[in-house]
């Protein structure tokens, strides 16, 4: 059950990594002020996934395209490894992420989740929200006319 | 006779230097960066990206830069570019019903559950060129409303209640991916989604309009549109599990279609299927309606002879990168090939003339 528990959250902050914005993703960074000590277990690769749709919305899957996606793993000189799998061509956004990854499993967790992971959600948050109030607006209301039957 | 020669270079690279500076054109007006194109050209970003079978609005956009506005030049560089890419894996399916909408209408349910969102679109403006564009213009905030929360399901899971719609076989099976094997027919409707999915626009509306006006008639309903953002997950083998790898901006369109039923269906309302990268409802719904033509066998419909019902053609030609290759390379030189050509033309008009002249005299004779 810890594991499971575990594999969720890390699932959950290596999917905020992937899809945060780099430049936002390098200042948190930054502020954080941590260079840990590492090596490469691979070094910052650029390549595509082909993204699968349902035929039907619901149906049987078919290939529908391509995404860039760059990934890189890490290991800490404490032993952690971290993976960085990232949508784009930006390998700085990879390593931040895999180095994200390796100290979210070691004692900085807090630390990392306050000031790197906790400012992404609260973006990512907004940003999501601020378009669903303005698809809200374009909801179209119906009325009936009277029918001047009476 | 023709001697083979070699040149050109010099006036090859001119011609690109040439080319460079007619791209820039008038120094006085200021240049466009990738990022303006990204974001105020959207819908040219995310045409390039939908043929180009890549998403990366960066790309799409640079791509559009410097085939000055050449969509289907910049289609071929998305192109040559993704074929550099190693690739790393396949997606899991991604789930369209969890899509954060911004537009989701229908046009058979009026109040469907989660409403007609119209979301940023042209439909009901006048059409009239806005001159408030060519200055300044200072552009108003778009007005908000409280958000939804709950989910917004397809439309069609609700006509599924009452077993009048045909459900859309399950399967897991691999499907096929025409960027590792080549076509082959027939194709089945996997590989005939991907290759609509990353045809030509025009070439898909052609086609699509053609159902309409009768070629291989199937009475469409817009029965879903929606245009949104959808996270995209995949397996990581060092990790044993799936994560989010980033998120795709998509629009969705199910077509609801009168069938009258056949020898082996039953009278029911059948589906075609438009999913594309970006927001491009004109080729969502285009290949929606391609899609339920050439469904004609799997329904047990009549081939009525109709283009659209034809597989073989419709993905022979629906590329615009195959088609623009063949049909530019012709201007190319083909010095010796026409060389060729007109040697033979020359000896048989030689022929032609002999044969005339020897039955000349005879002619005369007759006379």
């Amino acid at each position: 059950m810890k594991t499971e528990e575990a594999q969720a959250a890390r699932k959950a902050w290596m999917g905020l990594l992937a899809k945060a914005s780099p430049e936002q993703l390098a200042e948190l960074w930054s502020g954080l002020g941590a260079e840990p000590d590492f090596t490469w277990l691979r070094p910052p690769e650029i390549g595509g996934v082909m993204v699968r749709g349902r035929m039907g919305g619901t149906g049987a899957p078919f290939n529908l395209g391509e995404m860039t996606v760059t990934r890189c793993a890490v290991s800490l000189d404490g032993g952690a490894v971290g993976h960085g799998y990232v949508q784009g061509r930006d390998k700085h956004h990879a390593e931040i992420a895999a180095k994200v990854d390796a100290l979210m499993q070691g004692e900085m967790a807090d630390v990392v989740e306050r000031s790197i992971l906790t400012p992404l959600r609260d973006t990512q948050t907004a940003t999501k929200t601020a378009r669903a109030a303005k698809a809200a607006a374009t909801k179209v209301d119906f009325f009936t006319l009277a029918r001047g039957e009476d | 006779m023709y001697v083979a020669v070699k040149g050109g270079e010099r006036a090859i690279d001119n011609a690109h230097a040439w080319l460079a500076e007619e791209r820039r054109g008038d120094t006085t007006i200021p240049e466009m960066s990738v990022g303006q194109i990204r974001e105020q050209m959207a819908l040219a970003v995310n045409r390039v990206m939908a043929e180009g079978s890549l998403y990366d609005p960066d790309l799409a956009a640079l791509a559009i830069k410097q085939s000055r506005g050449d969509l289907i030049e910049a289609v071929f560089l998305m192109r040559a570019y993704r074929t550099t890419l190693p690739r790393f894996g396949y997606s899991e399916a991604i789930e369209t019903a969890e899509m954060a909408c911004d537009r989701r209408i229908s046009a058979t349910f009026k109040d469907a559950p989660g409403g007609q969102v119209l979301g940023p679109t042209f439909d009901y403006t006048h059409r009239l060129l806005d001159f408030k564009l060519a200055a300044d213009g200072e552009v108003s905030e778009a007005a908000t409303a409280t958000p939804r929360q709950e989910a917004t399901p397809h439309i069609t899971t609700f006509l599924k209640g009452e077993d009048i719609i045909q459900d859309e076989p399950q399967s897991d099976a691999v499907p096929g991916d025409l960027t590792r094997e080549p076509m082959s027919y027939p194709a089945g409707r996997a590989l005939r989604l991907q290759a609509l999915a990353r045809g030509d626009e025009g070439f898909t509306l052609g086609l699509a309009y053609s159902t309409q006006r009768g070629y291989g008639r199937n009475h469409a309903f817009v029965g879903e549109l929606r245009i949104g953002k959808v996270a995209v997950e995949m397996e990581i083998p060092e990790l044993g599990f799936a994560i989010e790898i980033g998120e795709v901006e998509l629009t969705e369109c199910e077509t609801v279609n009168q069938f009258t039923g056949s020898k082996t269906e039953p009278p029911q309302f059948t589906r075609g299927y438009g999913l594309i990268f970006g927001q491009s409802e004109r080729k969502a719904i285009s290949m929606a309606l391609v899609d339920r033509a050439l469904r004609w066998e799997e329904l047990g419909e009549d081939n009525l002879g109709a283009i659209a019902q034809d597989e073989e053609f419709v993905l022979s030609h629906s590329d615009n990168i195959q088609a623009t290759g063949f049909l530019e390379h012709i201007k190319l030189p083909h010095y010796v090939d026409f060389q060729a050509e007109l040697e033979l033309v020359r000896k048989l008009r030689a022929e032609a003339e002999a044969n005339l002249a020897a039955s000349e005299p005879a002619q005369e004779a007759a006379e």
